[in-house]
């Protein structure tokens, strides 16, 4: 029974391991979160399989492709990251992958830049100008920039807080626990995922036809 | 049962040493209260906050049962009523119902109850506060601006292309409290996994942490379908593109499925923590261990699971498949099963019990009765045929008002008053609580029985005008409104008064077990002066040794 008398009550700040199952939970609303866009994007296909096929052929299969392979590498960069901040000596390295991850998602962004520029110039904007006559065509592109939008809005909460981290880990300051790092890497993966999702299913889907 | 001896509970009558200073005068700064980081206080503000949308909520109830007390639609126009129960449906659903119980009780409770210092993310706790008031606000400011008249519901394409008022701020605002929400639940979850006091395991946990773990899983996991479907409506109201709209080859009854999908489970959001608070009030006073604490406990999740895949019920006519219909109505029946079990268990807990009705236990058991009748006519409606029949009426308003009123308000003052000791050092005046609980009781069915009949007989619901013959049962809704406005007004006089320093009451003026009664009341800032002891039960009110000291009578609060 003595074991059962707490020696002291259990600790309530942010342990790494706190943070991490924090960011677990959170991911899982996330899930959720796109999830509703799957249902919505499931739906319209099986309503719409022409409209969708013929829309899709609109989108830009190569840059979105070098997009998936900027942000899968950016993934690897910072499983980089969270392997050096295991080792306070390697404190130069993990600042560098942190600084290298981040810079990656601006590449990434700025491609989505480019090719939201073309869509606007070929009247792919869900607009009262929009090109496409295909039933259910118009859905498609919809979901499309919703999708889109909110995983980049994703991503730049991503780049800022990585860049919070590579900053904190290079000025010498406090040096982050690898716990952190974990916890901050695990968001950059979710949002890497979501992408690996979203890339077949807007680029690829339909595309031989 | 088990033997207790080794168990020690430090008897209520000894004053504790007071070392610190209770969190209440822990810094008495308006800065201290909005800056601070203790579960305690931010509980505290949420109590503050959540009361006045109840009674701007109950507000615009009022009117909607003065329009109702004549057939002809006389006080208010068409228009200003259909944005006065859409008013009502959004601060009673977001702003009152969804965070009472957790974000007042949960978050003063858990911690306390798990023998913590804080919750797991005191600054995230502080965050979920302030997105609840920002996204009230906003909810505020459009009503202020002239309101929304599309019913709580939202229904797409009315809401998304047709309708004149403010519903993409609304349902920003209703966004932005989404977010208090999740936070609150990934809070709560956490929690309950990492800061459990050493010994203290899942199956000796308070069936209140328990009911709040599954509510917080539900808050967790639908409120974020809740936040994209509210963002698809606001960008295809404001861009004129469609998702739901089939003008734009969107669907409509997708909005459905989807809104539902989260506001389904948002039902147990709002009961399940009402159940927890009655596990813990109804063997304190029936002086008996729970019945079945685990059967308790795993009904509670079962309802959290199946609560989850009942969404279509709502949607019978809506024209989804039949045999969609078939599999959503038998899954509605299957969550009556652990309701039912959680209702014969407390039956049970009363059984031989030494029942004493002070105001919590009036609360609680007023709580099964009700919640009963709710969740037998939730069947009514979750059979097909007959809810063609019952579809859009007051039976369904009815129904809905038992299990969110009768059910979670009254568990919600049932904690009120049961905890009211705990978070401030008072007692309320025991007699007036007792005549609020049965204004309460009286008042609800008052309101709310006639309007069974009322849908039986076919009246609409969301009409302001109606046919004579349905005069006399609306008459008796609106006067039952005026006893529960006044049952209702009543506890905050006396809770006020009772905050007068000659109400000072003990430790644990009710003699309950659980850990959060082990520190003083009101507690110190960090919750516990020596660490809470972990009893072998947490319900074992059975053993006369343990149950016996601590029955001073609750009316006489006794002087520090």
């Amino acid at each position: 029974m003595s074991a059962i008398a707490a020696p002291a009550l259990a600790a309530a700040d942010d342990a790494p391991r706190t943070a991490q199952l924090g960011m677990w939970i959170f991911l899982g609303t996330e899930v959720l979160f796109f999830g509703g866009l799957f249902v919505a994007y499931a739906v319209g296909r099986a309503h719409w399989p022409h409209g969708f096929a013929v829309a899709s052929r609109h989108t830009d299969v190569v840059l979105g492709t070098v997009n998936t392979a900027v942000l899968l590498t950016s993934s690897a960069i910072v499983a980089f990251a969270v392997a050096c901040a295991d080792h306070p000596a390697q404190r130069r390295w993990t600042a560098l992958a942190l600084w290298a991850t981040a810079a990656l998602g601006v590449v990434f962004l700025a491609i989505k830049g480019v090719e939201y520029a073309h869509e606007w110039s070929e009247h792919l904007f869900p607009l009262a100008d929009f090109a496409l006559t295909e039933p259910g065509a118009e859905l498609f592109w919809v979901l499309y920039f919703v999708m889109t939008i909110l995983h980049s809005v994703h991503l730049l909460i991503g780049i800022v807080g990585v860049a919070a981290f590579a900053r904190a880990t290079g000025a010498g300051k406090s040096w982050p626990t690898p716990g952190r790092v974990d916890t901050m890497a695990l968001y950059w993966h979710f949002v890497d995922i979501v992408w690996i999702v979203l890339y077949p299913l807007l680029y690829l889907v339909e595309r031989h036809a | 049962m088990s033997s207790v001896s080794d168990v020690i509970v430090r008897p209520p009558s000894a004053p504790a040493p007071a070392p610190s200073p209770s969190y209440l005068e822990d810094g008495h700064t308006l800065r201290s209260w909005l800056t601070t980081h203790d579960h305690k206080r931010i509980a505290i503000l949420y109590a503050i906050s959540i009361t006045v949308f109840f009674f701007i909520g109950g507000l615009a109830a009022t009117v909607i049962r003065l329009e109702l007390a004549t057939p002809a639609g006389d006080l208010v126009s068409h228009d200003t009523y259909n944005k006065l129960f859409t008013a009502h449906g959004v601060i009673m659903v977001w702003l009152f119902l969804i965070p009472s119980i957790p974000s007042v009780f949960g978050n003063f409770l858990i911690p306390l109850m798990i023998g913590a210092k804080d919750l797991a993310f005191p600054r995230l706790n502080l965050l979920s506060w302030y997105l609840y008031v920002a996204g009230g606000a906003i909810v505020l400011a459009a009503l202020a601006l002239g309101g929304v008249d599309t019913g709580w519901t939202f229904y797409a394409p009315y809401a998304t292309m047709f309708s004149n008022s403010w519903v993409a701020l609304t349902l920003v605002g209703v966004f932005v409290v989404g977010f208090s929400s999740i936070l609150t639940g990934l809070n709560f979850i956490v929690t309950v996994h990492t800061l459990r006091a050493p010994g203290l395991g899942w199956f000796k946990l308070p069936l209140f942490v328990w009911a709040h773990y599954a509510t917080a899983i539900i808050l967790v996991l639908a409120t974020p379908v809740l936040a994209i479907t509210t963002l698809l409506v606001v960008a295809e109201r404001l861009l004129q593109i469609g998702v739901f709209d089939p003008a734009h080859g969107g669907d409509p009854l997708l909005f459905q499925h989807l809104f539902w999908f989260y506001s389904h489970p948002a039902v147990y959001i709002m009961v399940l923590p009402a159940m927890g608070v009655v596990s813990e009030i109804v063997p304190c006073f029936a002086r008996k261990r729970i019945f079945g604490y685990r059967f308790m406990a795993y009904a509670i999740l079962g309802i959290a699971s199946i609560g989850f895949l009942v969404w279509g019920h709502h949607m019978f006519v809506s024209g989804q498949s039949l045999a969609a219909s078939l599999v959503f109505s038998l899954l509605s029946f299957l969550v009556a099963v652990p309701s039912a079990i959680k209702v014969f268990n407390w039956t049970a807990t009363l059984y031989k019990g030494s029942i004493r009705f002070d105001a919590p236990m009036l609360y609680a058991l007023g709580f099964v009765g009700l919640f009963t009748i709710g969740g037998l006519t939730g069947l009514f409606v979750a059979s097909l045929a007959l809810d063609v029949h019952l579809t859009d009426t007051y039976f369904v308003v009815a129904h809905f008002h038992y299990i969110m009123v009768g059910g979670s308000v009254m568990a919600y003052f049932g904690a009120l008053h049961f905890w009211w000791p705990k978070a401030t050092g008072r007692m309320y005046p025991e007699l007036w609580g007792r005549i609020a609980a049965v204004l309460i009781f009286v008042g609800f069915n008052l309101t709310f029985f006639p309007q069974f009949l009322l849908g039986l007989r076919g009246m609409p619901r969301r009409y302001h005008a109606y046919p004579p013959e349905f005069h006399q049962l609306h008459m008796a809704s609106s006067m039952g409104a005026v006893v529960l406005a006044l049952g209702y007004l009543l506890p905050l006089v006396y809770f006020a008064y009772s905050l007068r320093a000659t109400c000072r009451t003990s430790a644990n003026p009710f003699g309950a077990l659980g850990l959060e009664w082990q520190t003083r009341s009101p507690p110190p800032t960090h919750n516990f002066d020596r660490p809470p002891t972990v009893p072998e039960h947490v319900y074992d009110y059975a053993t006369p040794t343990k149950a016996e000291p601590a029955r001073t009578p609750a009316a006489q609060a006794t002087s520090p």
